[in-house]
C-alpha cells in the first residue's frame, strides 16, 4: 500500500481522536506502515489494530470514538461482490454444514431479505457458536471468492450479537424445466483433490493447483436442459445424482471397480436420465445452476388448450 | 462468462416441417461454423430433440457399420437418423435397440441432395435413449406449443416491414411453395392422436 493511502488512513484515524487525543499523523502513518507493509495485515485489520493501541495508551473505550467509529459498511448479501472487503452483516443462520477439516469451526449458510451466502468460522477465532435459525450482527467479517462464488470469513475480530428480531431469508434459488439433453464430460464418478479446502476435479489424477493425488471419489453430473427455447447448464452433486440415478456413491465405485473403468458409470446414468423431462431448482454459480431439488416430470399432460389453440389459428 | 460459445437451443419440429426443412446455410464463413437448416416456419435449427417411435433399424453401410433408424411421430412422419463410425455411442444404441421402442434422440440435422436432385434431411444423432410414454407425451404437447408459436409469429409478422425477423423473411423467400397450414394440421393430428391414446388408455 502506498505512502499516500496508509497517510489518507491515518488522518481518518487522526480525526476520530481529534476530540480527546492529541496524536501524531506522522505516528499513526508509521503504526499502519509497519503491520501493513511488513506483516501483511489488511488495512481494516491494521487501522483497528492501531486504534486499539492508542485507545489503551488513553484509557479510552471504543464507543467514544468520533466521526464514523472506525465500523464497516453494513452490506446486505446481494451486495457482497468483491473479496478481501470488511464489512458487516445482519444475518440469519440458514443452515450449518458439518466442517470438513479441523480449522474450521463452524461452516454454513448465511441468509438475509437478498439472498443467502456461504460462511466459515475459523477455530483458531474462538468464537461463540452460531446456531441454525436464529439471527445475529456479525460485525467486522471478511468477503471471499472462490470461482466467482463470495462467501464470508469470521474471525479473530468478528463480533456476534444475537438479534431479538427474526432477519427473513430471500430466496435466490431459480427454476429450470426442460428435457435433459446433454451429459457433459467430468460426470459420473469423478476424483476430486483431497487438500485442504481444494475440492477441484482431477484430471488423470492431477490436480491443476496440488499435481498428482490420491483422489477421493465423488459422483456429480453436469447435465444440460433445454426446453427448445433456451438451455440451462445444471449441476449436480452427489446427493442430487443419486436420487436422479437411483446409484449411490458406493455403488458407483463397486460398478467402477468391476469395470476397472470408471466411465461406466456415467454411461449407466445416461441410459437412466437422457433424453427425460425435470424440473430443478437452486441457486445459480456462474454459469450453472447447482441443484437442490429435483424433479422428474413424469405426469399426464393436458393436450385439450393447446389443441383448442391450434384449431383456433 | 460471455466468452463461452452458446450450446445451441435443440429445436422441437413434427417430421413432417422437419422433412421440409431443406434449406440450409451458415452464418459466418469460418469452416467450423455451425450449419443451421431453415424451418419452414421461420426459425433456424442447429440441433434438433425428438422423441418418438423407433419402428426400424438397418445397418446401410458398405465398408463398415452404418445405422439407419426411423423415428416415427404421431402423425405416422418419419424422422430418418444415420449413426457411422463418429457417432459410436449412437451406432451402438442403434444396434442393440429392439423396434418397437419409445426413443429420445437429440441430433444435428444433416441434409444431402439425392440423384434426382431432391434434398433429404435426416438427423445425426448426438445421443439416443430408450424413454417412456410419458416422456413421448410431454414431447408431443411441447412440440405442438413450439410449432404453434412459431407458426404465429410467421402469421403476425409483416414481410414489408425491413424489421422483419431475419428467418420468417429467409422462409418466404426460400420455401414459397410451402403452406404453414400443413405445420398447423400436423399439430392437431399429434394432439389429436395423443387424446385418442388417453381415452383408450382410461377405458381400458
Amino acid at each position: 500500500m502506498t505512502e499516500s493511502d496508509l497517510r489518507t488512513h491515518a488522518e481518518e484515524i487522526h480525526e476520530q481522536f481529534s476530540d480527546q487525543l492529541e496524536i501524531d499523523v506522522d505516528d499513526v502513518v508509521d503504526r499502519l506502515d509497519t503491520l501493513v507493509n511488513d506483516y501483511q495485515v489488511p488495512i481494516s485489520e491494521a487501522r483497528r489494530s492501531v486504534v486499539n493501541t492508542y485507545l489503551d495508551e488513553a484509557g479510552m473505550d471504543r464507543d467514544q470514538l468520533g466521526g464514523g467509529g472506525g465500523g464497516n459498511e453494513q452490506v446486505q448479501v446481494a451486495d457482497v461482490d468483491a473479496p478481501e472487503e470488511w464489512v458487516d452483516m445482519r444475518v440469519t443462520v440458514v443452515e450449518l454444514w458439518d466442517p470438513r477439516a479441523d480449522a474450521v469451526a463452524q461452516v454454513g449458510l448465511l441468509g438475509d431479505e437478498t439472498g443467502t451466502i456461504k460462511f466459515t468460522k475459523w477455530s483458531k477465532s474462538d468464537l461463540p457458536s452460531l446456531e441454525e435459525g436464529k439471527s445475529y450482527a456479525l460485525r467486522n467479517v471478511v468477503t471471499d471468492e472462490y470461482q466467482g462464488r463470495f462467501s464470508v470469513k469470521l474471525n479473530r475480530t468478528t463480533t456476534i450479537e444475537e438479534l431479538d428480531e427474526a432477519i427473513e431469508v430471500g430466496d435466490d434459488s431459480v427454476e429450470a424445466e426442460g428435457a435433459l439433453v446433454d451429459i457433459q464430460s467430468g460426470s459420473g464418478l469423478i476424483k476430486r483433490c483431497p487438500e485442504e479446502d481444494c475440492t477441484r476435479v482431477l484430471q488423470n489424477g492431477r490436480c491443476s493447483e496440488h499435481g498428482e493425488v490420491e483422489g477421493e471419489f465423488d459422483l456429480r453430473i453436469k447435465g444440460v436442459l433445454d426446453d427448445g427455447e433456451e438451455v440451462t447448464e445444471v449441476i449436480f452433486d452427489e446427493e442430487a445424482t443419486e436420487e436422479l440415478t437411483g446409484i449411490s456413491l458406493e455403488e458407483g465405485k463397486e460398478m467402477a471397480m468391476d469395470a476397472l473403468d470408471t466411465t461406466v458409470v456415467a454411461d449407466e446414468m445416461r441410459q437412466k436420465i437422457m433424453g427425460r423431462y425435470y424440473r430443478v431448482r437452486g441457486p445459480t454459480f456462474g454459469r450453472y445452476l447447482l441443484a437442490d431439488e429435483q424433479e422428474r416430470l413424469t405426469g399426464p399432460v393436458d393436450a385439450d388448450e393447446i389443441l383448442i389453440k391450434a384449431r383456433s389459428i | 462468462m460471455a466468452s463461452t460459445p452458446t450450446r445451441e437451443v435443440a429445436r422441437r419440429v413434427f417430421a413432417r416441417e422437419f422433412n421440409d426443412a431443406s434449406y440450409t446455410f451458415k452464418e459466418s464463413d469460418d469452416d467450423r461454423a455451425p450449419v443451421y437448416v431453415l424451418l419452414p416456419t421461420g426459425q433456424r435449427a442447429n440441433r434438433v430433440f425428438v422423441v418418438g417411435t423407433l419402428t426400424e433399424t438397418e445397418d446401410v453401410g458398405e465398408d463398415s457399420e452404418y445405422w439407419q433408424g426411423r423415428v416415427v411421430d404421431p402423425n405416422g412422419d418419419t424422422f430418418f437418423m444415420y449413426a457411422g463410425q463418429y457417432q459410436p455411442d449412437a451406432a451402438s444404441m442403434l444396434r442393440e435397440l429392439e423396434p418397437p421402442a419409445y426413443v429420445a434422440v437429440v441430433g444435428k440435422p444433416r441434409t444431402y441432395e439425392t440423384d434426382e436432385g431432391d434434398v433429404n434431411v435426416s438427423i445425426r444423432p448426438e445421443s439416443i435413449s430408450e424413454v417412456d410414454e410419458a416422456t413421448r407425451d410431454r414431447w408431443v404437447v411441447e412440440t405442438a406449443e413450439r410449432t404453434l408459436d412459431r407458426i404465429q409469429r410467421y402469421a403476425d409478422a409483416d414481410l414489408d416491414d425491413p424489421a422483419v425477423d431475419e428467418y420468417i423473411a429467409m422462409a418466404d423467400e426460400e420455401y414459397d411453395q410451402l403452406s404453414a397450414e400443413n405445420y398447423r394440421q400436423s399439430v392437431v393430428g399429434a394432439l389429436e392422436s395423443l387424446q385418442d391414446e388417453q381415452a383408450e388408455a382410461s377405458a381400458d
